[in-house]
């Protein structure tokens, strides 16, 4: 299982991701520069977190044109694994991946506090055997509160793809408390706010986040 | 340039007559506009250390673990295993007072580039803030301008912030301050510096292009302010931290080649000091061609060019050669880069613009040949009096229930969570002890396995009540206390950087304050084995010739050897033991306690025993190595009372989950003294600990061993902190005191921006 994860210029969790897939779960990873084209050999790609471009006109909005975008987009409609982490969420939703988009946060802050959340939906690669599980893992953005029209939400809930859903209501504002989602021809797009790179040592107090990665590369 | 420069433009540019004549004599003719303007920044206060210099050559420079001492843009230490850190402190108080977003932004962003510029990747900050009263009418718009600033830039930037100190203070009204750490990690052997070294090699320019921006801010930041401070707006500068993420990745890069002969920030003074300075410390000259700049705006005289402080520029001298290795890395990360000089052997800086020479100096006169003052000192006139005030005839309060939760409400004492929060403090997996409280532990993970374990703590800190009492003894409590916070999360201290804030250095008193805190600090740090590698002098901050507290802010970096033995403040386990690792004598003098309820600042600090001090702090530091203690918290403002109640509130509980963020304790506390002075006096060289009964009795013994005094006081449980004979609150009305200080700051400002909406008084600019 090898993991691409892309650095968009302003990614500010690549780093941390590939800690995570590599030394934390041992498994193989390698960055991909958003000028290039996607490696052959792939089986998941993930888009970290950060500010793509300094959050410049909209969050995502101009990482979606980078060049490697492209091949996102078509590995993705293969049904291959596409992961985006906060930023990298944002990003999926600027580029038609998943319906819905993430506004500024109700409180108009940035807000970096660990959050409770619960598995919801049907399975994904990312999720297997956690439905109805809680976990904890922080977030940490100022445009998080996930927004779509009330026809696209329900859709979103009768298919099973509300992932993940706050507990004790959404920090930020979301809809329906809403904190990931997925979509793609095999469930196999996922995208939420919340960073479970930032909850997978028991060193740093959480691993909670590492059971989605171990899902990812099971 | 033909401006003819009269006594009004010597003026303008900050320099005095006597300074004037001796730019002459150096140059043997008049200086031109651009030449005057070059020697105004280069010998302003900021860049020239003019009043300071002499005091602080006193300070503890070297020790085993120092790679690089004071000089440099940063100072670095050695961690062990061919890794290194380098860190460095620097203040942004008057631009942050002007435009606070924006001010205190830039401040962030000039630490880190002051950090990465040495060759280390940025992995953690921190900050010490001062603001005026709460009540004061700026003070809301000021602190949630400054928070969100820093939050702007350094959450972009991917570096987590992650310790800090917020206090409150009316001396702050018209002065707010914000200091800046960043640490950076690095191969030890691979330290990067502000050298032109090398006849002929290139000097390159990279980052954003420069503008008309925060043209003479060094000057402005060497100034006194008064009514017209608005006025003074343009010049800070606006910060992009996308490009400077960017110049970071790329200056990262371009370290692990072999093109970077000297590199430096354009920080204060631009591309004027960075020019100047890296010339200077490789005694060599330069030939700048302003044309090759990158410009943003059109009809840039030459002036302009070399003063403008627009922000994410980086100058770097280039192997000979090596041109086009640093050109392809730059333009990978879609950076502006041009040769814009050429390293010389002539000792002279000039500069060349449309085919003309613009300016012609001798490099020497701008560097080690600044003025340097020894200005005249005198104690502070009012201090005997108040040393004399007798501490006896203050009321005793009748509920000291209520005045604990009054002091839990003050802001400075108040939980800051809504502060850190606004703080990205947790990417790059570095926080295993986080912000809240007595110092960050900040994990490095490098992917090499000899650091796999390995952490720095870091912890800020200042008292400027205590400095105003007793410079000597107030500055030396901030180093005591710095290193006592690393103590408790298990760390050895290591080294300090300092920012050093005070009023105005021409009056005699003031430049007491400074003399005696430097002198403090460097008696504490030869003390305590901390030597001091970098730091920064802010003078100045006056406005209308009232002068800030004499703030000298410490920023101490530890060594965590095994991140998996530390501890934090909380308690945690009800049954734990309670005990206080020092003393019980209710020293009052210039205490929260003192300001807060009887409206008086006035006694002496606390005494400190440094030898004392070094003994309670290798008890915990052992016993945290050991695995013995399940929490740890420095007793500071608002005494022994406040951190136990810190410590029954402190554990962070994640947003939506069932269990209850608190936990009750129940003590008795022997009363040698008043009561209200031994539950809210601020004795320093005290840490309040718990820990499981079985491992008291080897804590008792290491203690003896150490030569630190133990007073066991009781037990963690329930939910209400009861004090024996003295006071019983539920925990649940501490927290709801404790959290809502800061909230509450910020309410009041929501009713001054509608009342001067209401009356449309222009006088009164809040947002």
């Amino acid at each position: 299982m090898k993991i691409g994860i892309v650095t968009f210029p302003g990614s500010n969790c690549d780093h941390d991701v590939y800690h995570v897939v590599k030394h934390a779960c041992g498994a193989p990873a390698e960055y991909v520069w958003h000028k290039d084209r996607l490696p052959a050999g792939l089986d998941a790609v993930i888009l970290p977190g950060g500010f793509s471009y300094g959050d410049y006109l909209r969050c995502g909005a101009l990482a979606r044109f980078s060049p490697v975008m492209e091949d996102v987009v078509e590995f993705a409609k293969q049904g291959r694994p596409v992961l985006g982490i906060c930023n990298g969420f944002q990003i999926l939703c600027e580029s038609g991946l998943l319906p819905g988009v993430l506004m500024r946060n109700a409180s108009l802050k940035f807000i970096c506090r660990d959050v409770t959340l619960r598995v919801e939906g049907g399975e994904t690669p990312l999720t297997r055997g956690l439905a109805g599980q809680t976990l904890t893992m922080p977030v940490a953005h100022a445009e998080g509160n996930y927004f779509a029209d009330a026809e696209t939400l329900d859709r979103l809930e009768g298919e099973g793809s509300v992932l993940f859903r706050y507990v004790g209501g959404a920090p930020n504002g979301a809809a329906r408390d809403i904190a990931g989602i997925c979509g793609g021809p095999r469930r196999n797009v996922v995208g939420l706010m919340p960073h479970p790179e930032r909850a997978a040592e028991a060193i740093l107090g959480r691993d909670d986040g590492r059971r989605l990665f171990e899902s990812l590369l099971s | 340039m033909t401006e003819k420069i009269t006594p009004e433009v010597v003026a303008q540019h900050g320099l005095t007559q006597a300074e004037y004549d001796e730019v002459k004599r150096h140059l043997g003719r008049e200086p031109n506009l651009t030449e005057l303007g070059v020697f105004s920044v280069m010998w302003s206060e900021h860049c020239s250390y003019k009043s300071s210099r002499v005091h602080l050559k006193t300070f503890p420079t070297s020790g085993p673990r120092v790679l690089q001492g004071p000089g440099e843009n940063a100072g670095v230490v050695d961690l062990g295993d061919g890794l290194a850190a380098a860190f460095k402190m620097e203040s942004h108080n008057h631009p942050s007072y002007i435009e606070p977003y924006q001010g205190a932004a830039t401040g962030v962003g000039g630490i880190l580039r002051d950090v990465f510029t040495m060759g280390a990747r940025p992995i953690a900050s921190a900050n010490s803030l001062r603001f005026g009263d709460p009540s004061h009418p700026k003070t809301a718009y000021l602190l949630e301008g400054v928070v969100a600033g820093i939050g702007g830039y350094g959450n972009c930037m991917g570096v987590p912030t992650v310790a800090g100190e917020v206090m409150f203070h009316p001396s702050y009204n018209g002065n707010c301050l914000v200091n800046a750490f960043t640490l950076g990690i690095l191969p030890a052997d691979k330290i990067f510096l502000g050298t032109a070294a090398g006849v002929g090699n290139p000097v390159m320019y990279i980052g954003a292009k420069t503008g008309r921006d925060g043209i003479h801010g060094a000057t402005m930041a060497s100034a006194e302010f008064d009514a017209s401070t608005e006025e003074k707006r343009p010049t800070v500068q606006v910060g992009d931290p996308f490009m400077e993420k960017l110049l970071l990745e790329a200056c990262l890069e371009l370290f692990q080649t072999d093109a970077v002969v000297g590199i430096q920030d354009m920080g204060a003074a631009g591309f004027t000091s960075s020019s100047v300075e890296m010339a200077g410390r490789a005694g060599n000259g330069l030939d700048l061609f302003l044309d090759q700049v990158p410009l943003r705006e059109e009809g840039m005289t030459p002036y302009e060019i070399l003063l403008s402080e627009s922000q994410e520029r980086m100058l770097l001298v280039a192997a000979e050669g090596k041109e086009d290795v640093v050109r392809r890395i730059c333009t990978k990360w879609d950076l502006d880069v041009a040769v814009v000089g050429r390293v010389t052997d002539t000792g002279r800086w000039r500069a060349h613009w449309q085919g003309k020479l613009v300016a012609d100096l001798p490099v020497d006169p701008l560097t080690e040949g600044a003025p340097k003052y020894q200005r005249p000192m005198k104690p502070h006139p009012a201090l005997p009096e108040l040393h004399a005030f007798d501490l006896s005839t203050l009321p005793e309060p009748a509920d000291l229930g209520a005045t604990l939760l009054r002091l839990l409400a003050r802001p400075t004492i108040a939980s800051k969570e809504w502060v850190y929060q606004q703080y990205d403090h947790m990417v790059r997996l570095v926080g295993a002890v986080r912000p809240g409280g007595d110092a960050a532990v900040v994990r490095i993970a490098t992917g090499d396995a000899r650091h796999a374990k390995k952490a720095v703590a870091i912890s800020v800190g200042a008292n400027g009540r205590y400095c105003f009492l007793d410079p000597h003894l107030g500055a030396a409590h901030a180093v005591a206390e710095c290193a006592r916070n690393i103590a408790c999360v298990g760390g050895e201290p290591i080294a300090i950087t300092d920012c050093l804030n005070f009023g105005n250095p021409e009056k005699p008193e003031i430049m007491w304050q400074f003399a005696e805190c430097v002198r403090g600090i460097g008696d504490a740090c030869r003390a305590l084995g901390t030597p001091v590698v970098s730091g920064n002098v802010s003078l100045y901050n006056e406005t209308e010739g009232q002068g800030i507290l004499p703030t000298p802010t410490i920023g101490m970096v530890g060594l965590v050897p095994d991140v998996e033995r530390t501890c934090s403040s909380a308690f945690k386990n009800a049954g734990d033991v309670i005990a206080l690792v020092g003393t019980l004598q209710g020293e009052v003098g210039g205490s929260e306690y003192l300001a807060a309820e009887h409206g008086r600042e006035a006694g002496r600090p606390p005494a400190l025993d440094l030898a004392r001090e070094k003994a309670v702090q290798e008890t915990v530091r052992r016993a945290v190595r050991e695995g013995l203690l399940s929490s740890a918290h420095d007793c500071s403002d608002g005494g022994l009372a406040v951190a136990l109640a810190e410590c029954c509130m402190m554990q962070g509980v994640p947003a939506g989950a069932e269990t209850t963020p608190w936990i009750g304790a129940a003590v008795r506390v022997p009363f040698p003294a008043r009561k209200d002075f031994v539950l809210f006096g601020e004795d320093a060289s005290r840490i309040l600990v718990s820990m499981p009964k079985e491992s008291a009795a080897r804590f008792v013994a290491l203690a003896q061993e150490c030569g630190a005094p133990v007073i066991r006081l009781g037990a963690v449980g329930g939910d209400t902190l009861e004090i024996q004979g003295a006071l019983s609150v539920p925990v649940a009305e501490l927290a709801k005191a404790w959290r809502d200080g800061i909230p509450a700051v910020l309410r009041r400002d929501v009713g001054h921006a509608a009342a001067s909406l209401v009356a449309r008084e222009p006088q009164e600019p809040l947002s």
